[in-house]
């Protein structure tokens, strides 16, 4: 022990790389070199896997041959078992790069007659580490030694002299133990390893397994704590160490189409940022779909790469549907720009779901990841476990400038602003999709819940899929709420009429004033023609009188010569005056 | 319990046919170097046989620190063992055969009681 301690004072911990894909990040450089490992689990969490994988990648990738000593299964049955992942142990052994031992033993084979020790054992590993020089050991599952050998006193204690031997001997080794009910192990072997424990689990809830690993203890170096997801394909073993510590994600000013140009208009115009998280909800049937598709046709003829999953749908129901709507995904695929990723939610648990997802990622390297939808991964009661999956795509999208597009269904219109796995934190932008029950119809309105950094419009708008694609009406605020649908016409169609009656009202009362003068005009005429009437009846009547006057004067004048003398009175009289 | 007691009956029915047969009998002792716990094995070994199967047996002593890759041929893990080659079927006694009540059983020489 002190000769342990003043060498991890002299110098800090050296670090041997496993190569299995995520785990080197969650324990900073790998295995702690030169020491034994502890790697405990159930049964079918594959210890023996990660073991291998830590070998032959050890062999591959780093140059360091390495020993399986396996107490279980048989060299055929292992050469056959990891053939499916890709591993080609034959060759490995051929080229000395892997020693394969398998050490059996059998009880009732065994009888035992006072002292022994397991310096056989030794002998064996030594020399399988010595003649191909290996760096690596694996002693997969060193617990059967306690059903085959009766004297557990003898065991533990040689157990204790072979990790000292082990240490001793330089080798990094893992040494798997099967869990036990109180203790990480069964026979308690992390008694006798006690530098790195690293557990697997694979935990089955609500009918879906998750494989899960977490580094229990490392001693002398910083880990990750949590349980990490993990997955076995045909690539080996892999973990997926995405739980960012900082929200430290490079942010972009770019923006990118909705792909609905009413949409667009809704969002300053421009659409939505790049990378930023887009959560369109709403109720069965209300077109979600249709506005990720949208989003992932607009995305192609830009020329960007989307990566659709859908949870519900195949990919050729995803296209025949779109396809209805205008919207053709099929040349899109065939250009290599979109690919489909189509798996049930119930076909794995969460964490294979986020390991398939960051690796589908991963390989095809998109620009867009649509996920439709996202809900059906809430299976019981995992609201938090799907969030938690949730957060991790979402950090990991982000991270890498992916914009994503989720749909998620909500169950009823109660809980419309809180859907079902209660995301919205996570989500940038917000759409809701929702119905609206009028006269007999159903019609579709869609709405900006939120959207973080842009003056978004607050208006409801109809939501209307036609055979060219989505199209977005303004709607009508009626005293009853919002007009949709052959509501949102007949209200169009009395505005109209509204708007014709007026018009004739007007018309008429042009018509009435037209009249009206010409009534007034006619009037005057009439009262013209009278006045003149009587104008020139008065003239002729002072005529008349004019003339009786003349004839009157000329009677008396006539009457005077007549008398003579008094004419000229008169007429000497008028003069005076 | 009820395993260890199925072998021995087995080995009770096993046992006409080996007292019959007159075959040689080998005996393979395998041990890492002259260590005290493989000389008392030895020792052991030698007396058992002698008392037993006197000039029908043959030991080979294997060390493994001279030959460690033969310790996989017949899954060595503790040492000392004993391993009897023939007649079969093979069984394994490990130990230093200090216990002789034991290593009878373990060699199938224990007459019926």
């Amino acid at each position: 022990m002190k000769k342990e301690k003043s060498k991890l004072l002299t110098k800090s911990l050296l670090k041997t790389p496993t190569g299995i894909q995520g785990f080197d990040e969650i324990t900073g450089g790998g295995l702690p070199k030169g020491r034994p490992t502890l790697i405990c689990g159930g049964a079918g969490c594959g210890k023996t896997l990660f073991g291998m994988g830590f070998l032959v990648r050890g062999a591959t990738q780093f140059d360091e041959p390495g020993v399986f000593m396996s107490f279980e299964e048989t060299n055929e049955e292992l050469i056959k078992n990891v053939a499916s992942l890709g591993f080609d142990l034959e060759d490995l052994v051929k080229n000395k790069k892997l020693s394969l031992d398998h050490v059996h033993i059998e009880r009732s084979e065994i009888e035992e007659t006072g002292e022994y020790d397991l310096e056989g054992l030794f002998i064996r590993l030594g020399y399988a580490i010595d003649s191909i020089g290996a760096k690596r050991v694996v002693l997969d599952t060193i617990e059967s030694l306690f059903a085959g050998l009766p004297n557990q006193l003898i065991l533990r204690a040689e157990l204790r002299r072979l990790f000292h031997w082990l240490k001793d001997k330089g080798v990094t080794a893992i040494i798997t133990g099967e869990r036990g009910e109180e203790t990480l192990t069964r026979q308690g072997l992390e008694e006798y390893v006690s530098d790195c424990v690293i557990m697997l689990d694979h935990r089955v809830t609500e009918e879906t397994s998750t494989r899960r690993l977490r580094v229990v203890k490392y001693r002398g170096s910083m880990h990750g704590t949590n349980e990490y997801p993990f997955l076995i394909d045909e690539t080996g073993f892999s973990i997926l160490p995405i739980t960012s510590l900082a929200l430290k994600h490079k942010i972009s000013n770019e923006r990118i189409s909705s792909g609905i140009i009413a949409l667009d208009k809704m969002l300053e115009g421009k659409g939505y940022f790049r990378g930023s998280t887009i959560l369109v909800s709403g109720t069965a049937g209300v077109g979600k779909t249709s506005v990720a598709a949208h989003f992932a046709e607009a995305a192609c003829k830009r020329g960007e790469r989307v990566l659709f999953f859908c949870f519900e749908e195949s990919p050729e129901q995803l296209i025949r549907n779109m396809l209805s709507i205008g919207i053709k995904l099929e040349t899109w695929m065939q250009k290599g720009l979109l690919q489909f990723h189509a798996i049930r939610p119930t076909f794995y648990g969460l964490e294979m779901h986020l390991a398939v997802t960051h690796k589908a990622v991963n390989n095809f390297k998109p620009d867009i990841v649509i996920m439709d939808p996202i809900n059906t991964f809430v299976i019981g009661d995992k609201n938090i476990e799907v969030k938690m999956m949730l957060l991790r795509i979402v950090d990991y999208l982000k991270s890498n400038q992916i914009t994503a597009l989720f749909t998620s269904l909500t169950a009823n219109e109660n809980t419309l602003e809180s859907t079902d796995v209660s995301i919205s934190s996570l989500i940038d932008t917000w759409l809701l999709l929702r119905d609206i029950e009028l006269s007999g119809e159903r019609n579709r309105v869609m709405y900006v819940l939120k959207s973080r950094g842009m003056a978004h419009s607050n208006q409801i708008r109809e939501f209307i899929i036609t055979n060219h694609g989505v199209e977005l009406r303004e709607a009508y605020i009626g005293s009853s709420g919002v007009l949709t649908g052959s509501a949102r016409m007949a209200q169009e169609a009395n505005e109209n009429a509204e708007l014709l009656i007026r018009k004739n009202d007007i018309e008429q009362k042009k018509r009435e004033i037209e009249r009206k003068r010409k009534a007034l005009e006619a009037q005057i005429a009439t009262m013209q023609i009278d006045f003149e009437l009587e104008e020139s009846e008065a003239v002729k009547m002072i005529e008349t009188e004019q003339d009786t006057i003349k004839r009157l004067e000329q009677d008396k004048i006539e009457m005077a010569e007549s008398r003579k003398a008094s004419i000229k009175k008169i007429t000497t009289n008028k003069m005076k005056k | 319990m009820k395993l260890k007691k199925e072998n021995s009956e087995k080995r009770i029915k096993e046992e006409k046919p080996v007292k019959t047969v007159d075959d040689k009998w080998i005996l393979r002792l395998y041990v890492a170097g002259q260590t005290p716990k493989a000389i008392t094995a030895f020792t052991n070994l030698k007396k058992i046989c002698e008392d037993q199967l006197k000039g029908k047996y043959s030991i080979e002593v294997i060390d493994l620190l001279i030959n460690p890759q033969l310790g996989s041929e017949d899954q060595i893990l503790a040492l000392p063992t004993l391993v009897r080659k023939l007649p079969v079927p093979v069984r394994k006694i490990i130990g230093d055969l200090s216990n002789t009540e034991r290593v009878l059983v373990g060699l199938d020489l224990l007459p019926v009681s």
